[in-house]
């Protein structure tokens, strides 16, 4: 067995190995250094994996070489490859943007634990995507989970220290309800492995314990994935954490729990429980639709612009549900782009956020004003990130919300007021993104305020272009993720023959 | 040439804008660039020409995000013309914002002539969509690369202003326009523009005047009532930005854009057996109507103007809905022919503002003695506009009326007539003052003509005024190749 067989274990262990690694390191620049490496080592590995299975299909390893379902299965296939690229990119473009704000918001002498959580962090979301193992997806959820409240509490500002508690709260309670579900299902059937479980579902379907299994882990999953109502641990926790942690998390906590929920809904469950996919259908599309409208909507009246993207998190969470909740092909096709698209958009602006935060040490609007005639550089790119979070073509962000138009118009009867539900959020998205960009380039800068021209430094700014560039890319040539997506649409409907 | 040297002539404005940017600290070199972009587009546009005549219909495809849905460039007559007018006057615009950007000691000004780069490539991409996609993409770049040229000022109130302008043109597209496209990609599987369209077969009757309806409106740069109120808000920039937004590119785009896609979406024969169709002339009949009334009562000489473009506009509009082959190609020459007289008259007006700084109505009494240049340009310019001949509005309008007899349209028939005669009450006036009537009292008259760039500028649209009602057979025989498979 060489070295390329042992990618999905691999995927797990390295941030996982080198965390305590870093711990040991004292000077908080080293410790920097090694997770970055780490992190782009990861992604690098996420790269190869998915290169795997878009030629050769689905990734199986046997941890230990122990056959399922006795022993734990890694599975890789299009969908996780997709959240895997998320993982690692997001985590990485994070620390690579993130080491002077880091440096500011982050004691020197606790760095080395910070980065180390960091790292255990991302080993966790990672280890969600790549295993096959019901239970082991709850025990890398508490891993991260418990990593990722360090990474939000660990800046100064205090008052993270309350969102993190409400978060930690809600979350401990959705995944509580999780293991739950994986209870009564493990009594059921006997088994954790999701392959397995679904075969084993079909001699005991319509089981009272199934049924409630099912409403277990979907309430669960749709805690941790912050689906309206069930958000109100969001826009507190992004807006207090350290910045680089909110482009980090941003980008791909709450999709790698949408993840699961997708991978438990349908292939586990759509094949087996009669009328499941109406019940998910109806419990979802109705929160997902409220989210698209409230959140936007509230996001329009934020003053301070980490609180405005994150309530447009919730929005665009909103959207992915109710793709998902569609339950058709082309609804799960625009969920997985809107995933991947959403992060690209979102790690953006958050990043350029990063950036005026650094200069101007507020995240206030009204102290940003005239931000975008200092920083144009930075700004520019904001607009660009904003103009694929709003769908306009030519970015990636049009190209998901094609497909979910285009999937919403398949659905009888509904298809026109849900396309005018989708966009009225654009346009309140348009209007919400454009109160910043108006107060950033025309505002009058605070009184007493600094009007000289202010840059961050050129690497930062050159990786905020990149990402701001590849919103662009993508959206003209849609390929990987569409072949992502595709591969990851199979996987899910599988379970519907 | 090549159909793959198409995204040449978008290239060139932004590589213009590189350009730019990176020479803002030297004016001279900035707008020697400006300028020498301008042209170099201008002779890359008009090489086309010939060919497109010919018959020629070069197509290029970019990339294809989504199956069916690509981003691709063409040339058809229709936006053979459109690239053609909008580099053409560009070359005239520059030098005139050279002048007026200078005299009014006007502030960012590497940012205004980027941004007038950026828009002069939304509006060539406009012109060379090949597709509903396409356009939209281009559609959307020209509405955001103007934003700045509005808000150029940067003063609360034209803030507010460019608001109005963005918030109108970005909320119908995203909330009309785009739903249009998908139902059509949806009914029909392209969104590629055909001639004789691909609606026929697809979609229902009825629905067929409400799809209609969400493009029309969804275009909120052709300025149909009542999604018109961004262009008076607009009046808020200075002049060259107004000449780029009534003449060379903003409204043009929306006029050719209905246009467009009524030619080639829905098909003219297609929708003139529609009944649900036919409520479009009588908005655009109530726009030039009303649209006239109001610009008669203004006081403000720009936003006069402004009223005066919505109405010509629609007469674009209603041209387009009458649906006869005649009437097809005044439609188009309209495009041209507004184009010529309305950037006039806005030079006109910059011209007035920057030696004078005069901006009212009744300030004007007597100008024309001290501003015989700029007034001899102003009174071809509102000839036109009213289609008096030899000027380039009367070519038009004998071909939109031509076409309206031919289908038997009184309602569009008394329109242009009534129009007409509004046209000469608002404008008239103006000239009969400017010329013989004794100066206005209170009012600075220490004052000569514009400068130099200023007057040439205008000079040279004033005297294509009246050469294109001489000179215009070859845009006829252009555009007459759009409905020479209608039946006469």
């Amino acid at each position: 067995m060489n070295l390329a067989d042992h990618l999905p274990a691999l995927q797990v262990a390295v941030p996982l190995l080198t965390a305590p690694l870093v711990i040991l390191l004292r000077a908080g620049f080293l410790a920097w250094l090694t997770a970055l490496v780490a992190s782009l080592a990861s992604l690098g590995l996420a790269i190869l994996l998915t290169v795997a299975v878009l030629e050769t299909g689905t990734q199986e390893y046997y941890v230990g070489g122990w056959e399922p379902p006795y022993g734990i299965a890694l599975s890789v296939d299009g969908l996780s490859a997709l959240v895997l690229l998320l993982i690692t990119g997001a985590s990485s473009l994070a620390l690579a943007g993130g080491r002077q704000s880091l440096r500011l918001d982050i004691d020197n002498r606790r760095a080395p634990m910070f980065y180390g959580a960091w790292l255990i962090a991302m080993a966790g979301l990672c280890g969600i995507a790549v295993t096959g193992d019901a239970f082991n997806v709850f025990v890398f959820m508490e891993i991260s989970s418990l990593a990722t409240y360090i990474l939000i509490a660990a800046g100064r500002d205090r008052r993270a220290l309350s969102a993190v508690f409400k978060y930690l709260i809600i979350g401990t309670i959705g995944a509580t309800f999780y293991l739950i579900g994986v209870g009564f299902i493990y009594m059921m059937t006997g088994t954790l492995n999701f392959a397995d479980m679904a075969l084993r579902l079909d001699d005991v379907i319509e089981t009272r314990p199934v049924i409630i299994a099912a409403g277990f882990i979907t309430i669960g999953l749709a805690l941790k994935a912050a689906i309206f109502p069930l958000h109100i641990w969001l826009p507190r926790a992004y807006t207090y954490a350290p910045n680089a942690v909110t482009v980090f998390i941003a980008a791909c906590s709450t999709k790698v729990a949408i993840y699961v929920l997708l991978r438990f809904n349908f292939t586990v469950f759509h094949g087996n429980l009669l009328g499941h996919s109406d019940l998910f259908s109806v419990f979802i599309i109705p929160l997902a639709l409220s989210g698209i409208l409230l959140a936007s909507a509230i996001a329009i009246y934020q003053g301070n612009v980490k609180k405005m993207l994150a309530f447009s998190s919730v929005a665009q969470i909103g959207y992915i549900a109710l793709a998902a909740g569609l339950a058709s092909q082309a609804g799960l096709m625009a969920a997985l782009l809107h995933m991947f698209n959403h992060a690209l958009a979102k790690g953006t602006l958050f990043l350029c956020v990063l950036a005026f935060i650094l200069t101007s040490r507020s995240a206030i609007i009204t102290d940003l004003h005239g931000i975008g005639r200092r920083m144009p550089w930075t700004m520019a790119a904001f607009v660009l990130a904003g103009l694929s979070l709003i769908g306009v073509p030519g970015t990636a962000g049009f190209i998901s919300k094609w497909y979910l138009i285009v999937a919403v118009m398949e659905v009888p009867g509904w298809g026109v007021p849900l396309v005018m539900a989708i966009i009225a959020s654009s346009l309140m998205a348009v209007v919400y993104l454009w109160k910043f960009i108006e107060a950033a380039y025309y505002g009058e800068p605070p009184p007493g305020g600094d009007t000289a021209a202010l840059e961050v430094t050129l690497p930062l700014r050159a990786l905020i272009w990149v990402a701001a560039l590849s919103n662009v890319y993508f959206g003209l040539f849609p390929q990987l993720p569409l072949a992502l997506a595709q591969s990851g649409t199979g996987t899910l409907l599988g379970g519907l023959n | 040439m090549g159909a793959n040297s198409l995204p040449i002539i978008l290239l060139v404005p932004l590589l213009g804008a590189i350009g730019i940017a990176l020479t803002g600290r030297w004016p001279n070199v900035r707008e020697t660039i400006s300028l020498v972009t301008a042209l170099a587009l201008a002779v890359l546009v008009f090489s086309w020409f010939p060919e497109v005549l010919d018959g020629a219909r070069p197509r290029f495809t970019l990339s294809e995000p989504l199956p069916g849905l690509s981003l691709a460039l063409s040339l058809e007559p229709l936006g053979m013309m459109f690239a053609c007018i909008a580099s053409f006057l560009w070359i005239i615009n520059t030098i005139y914002s050279i002048g007026y950007m200078r005299s009014n000691n006007e502030k960012h000004q590497t940012r205004f002539y980027i941004c007038f780069a950026l828009a002069i490539a939304a509006a060539m991409g406009i012109a060379l969509s090949d597709n509903l996609f396409t356009l939209f993409l281009f559609y959307e770049i020209l509405t955001l690369s103007t934003y700045p040229l509005v808000a150029h000022k940067g003063d609360p109130k034209t803030i507010a202003s460019a608001r109005v302008y963005l918030g109108i043109l970005i909320g119908t597209s995203i909330g009309l326009l785009l739903p249009a496209i998908i139902w059509t990609y949806v009914a029909t599987g392209t969104t590629t523009f055909t001639l004789g369209g691909i609606i026929q077969g697809n979609v229902p009757g009825p629905a067929v005047g409400l799809l209609l309806g969400l493009f029309v409106f969804g275009i909120g740069k052709a300025a149909v009532m009542p999604v018109h109120r961004w262009l008076p808000a607009a009046m808020v920039a200075p002049t060259p930005v107004s000449a780029l937004l009534h003449a060379v590119a903003v409204v043009k785009a929306g006029v050719f854009c209905v246009t467009k896609i009524i030619i080639y979406i829905f098909g003219v024969d297609f929708l003139f057996s529609q009944p649900s169709a036919q409520w479009l002339q009588y908005i655009a009949a109530f726009t030039i109507i009303s649209a006239s009334i109001v610009a008669l009562y203004q006081t403000n000489l720009k936003r006069m103007l402004a009223y005066s473009t919505i109405a010509q506009l629609s007469y674009v509009i209603m041209a387009t809905v009458i649906l006869k082959p005649l009437a097809e190609i005044g439609a188009a020459v309209h495009i041209a022919a507004h184009a010529f007289g309305k950037i006039t008259l806005f030079f006109a007006a910059g011209a007035i503002y920057t030696a004078a700084h005069k901006t009212e109505l009744w300030q004007l009494a007597g100008i024309g003695r001290r501003m015989p240049i700029t007034m001899a340009a102003f009174t071809i310019g509102a000839l036109s506009m009213i289609g008096v001949p030899p000027t380039a509005g009367f070519v038009s309008k004998w071909f939109i009326l031509a076409g309206a007899f031919q289908a038997e349209n009184y309602l569009a028939i008394f329109t242009i007539i009534a129009s007409t005669a509004l046209n000469a009450m608002y404008f008239l006036p103006i000239v009969y003052f400017a010329w013989l009537a004794p100066d206005a009292p209170d009012v600075d008259m220490n004052h000569g003509e514009a400068p130099a760039a200023i007057l040439l500028a205008l000079g040279v649209t004033a005297t294509l005024t009246i050469v294109f009602f001489f000179f215009n057979q070859p845009l006829l025989d252009l555009e007459g190749q759009l409905v020479q498979s209608l039946p006469l």
